[in-house]
């Protein structure tokens, strides 16, 4: 009976600690991102800062009710919204409003939602349900390909509604699969791909060949397992497809804005006249951004006082490339301190999802702690010129209704599970 | 093993950026110094220009303003040219090659794109500017002249070129720096020191406001005004009576070296060098090969002396105790000398003492006394050069080392310099001309009128300058301490009296001034022009140096006019008038000041370009200007008159 009483204390307090803080900081930086006038109205509805506050403040109400509801609703129901989910995200393409190129909004009233956001969420309790069914076993190859297919749906749908980063994102499952006995040689595969595709673009696919058949043969012979033949043949085969084919993927399938930023990121591109071209459109925000960061120095310009963000010059700042305030004004101190607050929130995602009795509960743990690490890669990593550009929020800190509700739905779910872990006896 | 995966993953990314994080901000931070940071435009605060005042704080020169356009070629994104360069006035290739060169002056910096536009041209671009991103507008401050006088003394300002920047690193390109005259020589003065102002903008290139409402901004420091030793009064009047002739006019106040008047002619308005069309008109200026308005005559122009040198022979003679002031020479029409013959206006037989030989400007008198200076100890070589140093006491032969922006150093010779002519055998004779100021001699107006002071002041000068006073400063040393000549004070009374002989009985004495003792002395020089490779003779340049009261000088001054015949035709009248304008503040002498409004020397200079066959001195009439030029000039004169009164 004391345990009831003391219901409420079960939710982990250090993961809502950590969410909060970085909601917190966030919206410190979209303020300075996006205030312009001399007088400051925080609840000014006509900028981002302004804005975002109120959803911030909805949030807590949103919160309410995710803790509210019975910790089995979510279990029980993930299949229907995973296909409400579903059908939203096709509904976008008979009712989508289109911005900046992306068919990936609804346009409700004066309000826009974007129900990719909440795919992810939707996606990740649907993979939780179906790996946890007692019928279901990953190792299985039809059950695999199951999986992939609840995984795909979504990110093919967004990737047609041209969102290539949202779409990267279901990239994180393989993090979740992998922890629950995806066979190995995925990883490998995985591994080896995205290898030979850096290698063979940056030096050419005869290099990259080479290179990939001393390394096989080496692992041939140093290891005490030998291959058989075909099995030699095969991986060879394989690389060798890889090295050359995505020569033709890069230039064939990929868009000429998406060629540019691999080309750029790869330092691929020598033609001076293109490489200006490239300065002056997206190189413009990466060349910005960086700039912005580094003129932090160790302790920043002090809130409200960059110069690069009052002057607007990192374009989308409060949005992607929020991080670039938190380099700007707060220095290498403050933006180690967000990152070392995403890592410490992350792990201790990734801590409670082990700790999980149910098999459902750390399966979505697992998936909202990926979600939120690849965002949280890509974003960083893009913003400080380490990835190519690929355009997706940062977690709980960019601007947008939709991203911190998506975020504030997959996470609290998640502590809301947590905290019934002791009644799944 | 595979919960390790994510686990992992996340710990490797949070160190990756935490390492590029510390490689950004720490390593290689360039934390913003305020001059590399491209949110914030920096801005030089031009400071005012100092004012130019005459000594008596007549304002001669001011400030207006002015826009410029400037370009910072690295903010510079894709735009209308065809707009722009429409707003600006000018064509789309010079669009081009203004950016280039500002591209390669510094792709970072701030130039020159377009300069001076005007008001309304700046009302209409300011509306449009921050469409154009890398382009803004800068007011500056350009020369506004009060006067239509003394453009060789005030000189211009103009863009700073490439070598400038390169010398000094104050001057950025675009900025202003004096030329010519004073605005040259008083340049750090003037100029002041420009402060920078930081703005912070917005990635559309708009001004947002001061950063940090100005906490970093460097103030400029002003320009100092000064006041010049010109009066403005005298200088214009100098300036009337020189039109329509060339040559130089200094006049100096003897009691301090300072500068009264420096006229060089032709001239120019100072004005038309002001603004955008300054480029043009200095070109045309500039290749007026002929008429030379950009040389200054009085400073650059490197005559003969002339007669007024006999004075100088005198003295020495006098120093050297070769002669005495009684002693006497008899002038035959001439002095023979080997088997030569130098050639004199005095009738034969005339005897001439010293300041008889003064007043009628004997040759022979000064051919003797000269071959005596030479021989005294019989040996020439040694006597040329005591003779030589003499003279260089008087501040001839050297730069003055003044504060004008130019000068030159004429020529006084001594044997070193005869050494490749005559290795050997050296006499007297063989530079007799140096006796009656031709020859090897060479001196420029403002040398004379130097001269002229020294003798005023009775062996000593002070070195002639143009500045009277610099707001909060002192004077150098270097003006205010009188330079001794090596002749002692006793010696020049003879000579100064045959200078007053030579206005009461003389050469001028159809010049004199009514209450004024003057002393001068006229001088007519020979000279010749190449006329295809063939040596010419022009008629005699008209030459004068004179100062005045002969007690208590308050003028001493040095005219020269080219071709004006003789000494006191031309020369001679605008000394007197110049004296007597100086002295008296009004002219009694009209008929003086009418005869040279209404003659022109300008067929003189005609005629070694017209290509016929020409004659000189007596043989040719003088040019009577025509009745407009006459009533132009007659309005200036009225002009004048006023503004004096």
């Amino acid at each position: 009976m004391v345990r009831d009483t003391n219901r409420h204390f079960k939710f982990d307090w250090i993961t809502i600690f950590l969410f909060f803080l970085l909601v917190g900081f966030g919206w410190l930086n979209i303020l300075s991102a996006s205030h312009t006038g001399v007088t400051l109205d925080y609840f000014d509805l006509s900028q981002p800062f302004g804005k975002q506050l109120i959803f911030i403040f909805l949030t807590f109400g949103l919160i309410i009710l995710l803790l509210a509801i019975d910790a089995k609703f979510y279990e029980r129901f993930s299949s229907l919204i995973y296909i409400i989910s579903m059908l939203s995200l096709v509904g976008l393409f008979i009712f989508g409003k289109n911005v900046n190129g992306a068919t990936s909004w609804y346009a409700i009233g004066g309000m826009t939602l974007q129900p990719s956001e909440f795919a992810k969420t939707a996606t990740a309790l649907a993979v939780a349900k179906y790996i946890s069914d007692l019928n279901t076993n990953i190792k299985n190859f039809s059950d695999q390909i199951k999986t992939f297919a609840i995984i795909i749906t979504p990110a093919f749908l967004v990737l047609l509604q041209n969102d290539t980063g949202s779409t990267i994102v279901y990239g994180a499952f393989f993090f979740v699969l992998y922890r629950e006995g995806l066979p190995k040689y995925y990883l490998t595969l995985a591994v080896s791909v995205i290898l030979l595709s850096i290698l063979s673009l940056k030096f050419g696919a005869i290099i990259t060949s080479i290179i990939s058949i001393i390394v096989v043969i080496s692992y041939h012979f140093l290891n005490k397992r030998k291959l058989r033949l075909y099995q030699l043949t095969l991986i060879l085969i394989a690389a060798l497809a890889v090295s050359f084919g995505v020569k033709f993927f890069y230039q064939s399938i990929l868009q000429p804005h998406q060629q540019d930023r691999i080309s750029l990121w790869l330092r691929l591109e020598k033609d001076p006249v293109k490489l200006q071209k490239m300065k002056q459109t997206f190189a413009y925000n990466l060349n910005e951004s960086e700039k912005a960061i580094s003129s932090g120095g160790l302790s920043g310009k002090g809130f409200m006082e960059g110069t690069r963000t009052t002057g607007k010059f990192v374009p989308e700042q409060h949005t992607d490339y929020i991080f670039s305030t938190v380099g700007e004004e707060w220095g290498f101190i403050g933006s180690s301190f967000v990152v070392i607050v995403f890592v410490l929130l992350l792990l201790r995602i990734l801590h409670l999802a082990e700790l999980q009795k149910s098999q459902f509960s750390r399966v979505y743990g697992y998936g909202v702690a990926a979600i939120v690490f690849i965002h949280f890669l890509i974003n960083i990593g893009m913003v400080m010129g380490l990835i190519p550009t690929i355009g997706i929020p940062l977690p709980l800190f960019s601007y947008g209704g939709s991203g911190l509700w998506a975020f504030t739905i997959l996470i609290f779910i998640f502590i809301k599970l947590d905290s019934n872990k002791i009644n799944e006896w | 093993m595979r919960q390790f995966l994510l686990f992992i993953s996340i710990i490797l990314v949070g160190v990756l950026f935490i390492s590029r994080l510390f490689y950004l901000q720490v390593y290689s931070s360039n934390s913003d110094s305020l001059y590399d940071d491209n949110a914030i435009r920096k801005v030089w605060d031009y400071p005012k220009r100092g004012f130019v005042y005459d000594r008596n704080g007549e304002l001669l020169v001011s400030n207006q303003p002015s826009y410029d356009v400037m370009v910072i070629p690295r903010e510079v994104e894709p735009l209308d040219t065809l707009e722009f360069c429409n707003l600006l006035k000018i064509d789309k290739e010079k669009f081009i090659t203004t950016y280039n060169k500002a591209r390669r002056y510094s792709p970072r910096l701030s130039s020159v794109f377009v300069s001076h536009l005007s008001k309304s041209d700046y009302a209409v671009l300011q509306e449009k500017m921050r469409k154009f991103k890398g382009f803004y507008i800068q007011k500056r401050s350009l020369r506004h002249y009060e006067t239509t006088i003394g453009a060789n003394v005030l000189g211009d300002i103009g863009e700073v070129n490439n070598a400038i920047i390169n010398r000094d690193d104050y001057y950025k390109m675009g900025d202003l720096i004096g030329k010519q005259g004073i605005e040259a020589s008083y340049e750090e003065t003037l100029r002041g020191v420009k402060g920078l102002k930081f703005i912070q903008k917005d990635r559309f290139n708009r001004d947002i406001g001061p950063y940090k409402d100005g906490e970093f901004d460097i103030t400029p420091e002003q320009g100092k005004d000064i006041k010049i030793t010109i009066d403005a009064d005298l200088q214009a009047y100098g300036e009337l009576l020189m039109q329509n002739k060339r040559g130089g006019v200094i006049a100096i106040e003897p009691s301090s070296g300072e500068i009264l008047a420096m006229v060089a002619a032709p001239t120019y308005d100072p004005n038309i060098l002001v603004g955008r069309n300054r480029s043009k008109n200095f070109t045309k200026l500039y290749n007026d090969s002929i008429a030379k308005p950009l040389f200054n005559r009085s400073l650059q122009g490197v005559y003969e002396p002339g007669s007024p040198f006999k004075l100088m022979n005198a003295l020495i003679a006098l120093q050297e105790g070769v002669v005495t002031p009684d002693e006497t020479v008899t002038c035959y029409a001439g002095y023979k000398y080997g088997n030569r013959f130098m050639k004199c206006h005095c009738h034969s037989g005339t005897r001439n003492d010293m300041i008889s030989g003064i007043q009628r400007s004997c040759n022979a008198y000064f051919a003797t006394t000269y071959r005596k200076i030479l021989d005294k100890n019989g040996n020439a070589s040694a006597g040329i050069d005591t003779w030589s140093n003499h003279a260089k006491s008087f501040g001839l032969g050297e730069f003055l080392n003044n504060d004008l922006y130019v000068g030159q150093k004429g020529r006084i010779p001594d044997r070193a310099y005869y050494k490749h002519i005559y290795p050997n055998t050296f006499y007297s004779t063989y530079t007799i001309s140096n006796a009656i100021g031709q020859g090897e001699v060479a001196t420029t107006p403002i040398q004379l009128a130097n001269m002229a002071a020294a003798i005023a002041n009775r062996g000593h000068y002070f070195t002639p300058h143009i500045i009277k006073s610099i707001e909060n400063e002192t004077l150098p040393e270097q003006f205010t301490k009188p330079k001794i000549t090596t002749i002692d004070k006793q010696n020049f009374e003879p000579v100064i009296k045959g200078m007053l002989q030579v206005y009461k009985q003389g050469t001028a004495a159809s010049l004199q001034v009514k209450d004024i003792d003057i002393c001068g002395k006229t001088g007519t020089v020979e000279n010749f022009v190449k006329i295809d490779s063939v040596r010419t003779q022009l008629t005699d340049h008209s030459i004068f140096l004179a100062f005045a009261p002969k007690d208590n000088p308050k003028i001493a001054i040095a005219v020269f006019v080219e071709n004006g015949y003789w000494g006191s035709r031309f020369a001679g009248r605008i000394a007197s008038l110049m004296i007597e304008k100086h002295i008296k503040k009004e002219i009694t002498r009209k008929d003086l000041e009418e005869w040279l409004l209404k003659h022109s020397l300008e067929n003189e200079y005609a005629k070694p370009y017209s290509g016929e066959s020409f004659r000189i001195n007596g043989q040719t009439s003088l040019q009577i200007v025509d009745d407009q030029e006459y009533n132009r000039l007659k309005t200036e004169l009225n002009k004048i008159n006023k503004t004096a009164n």
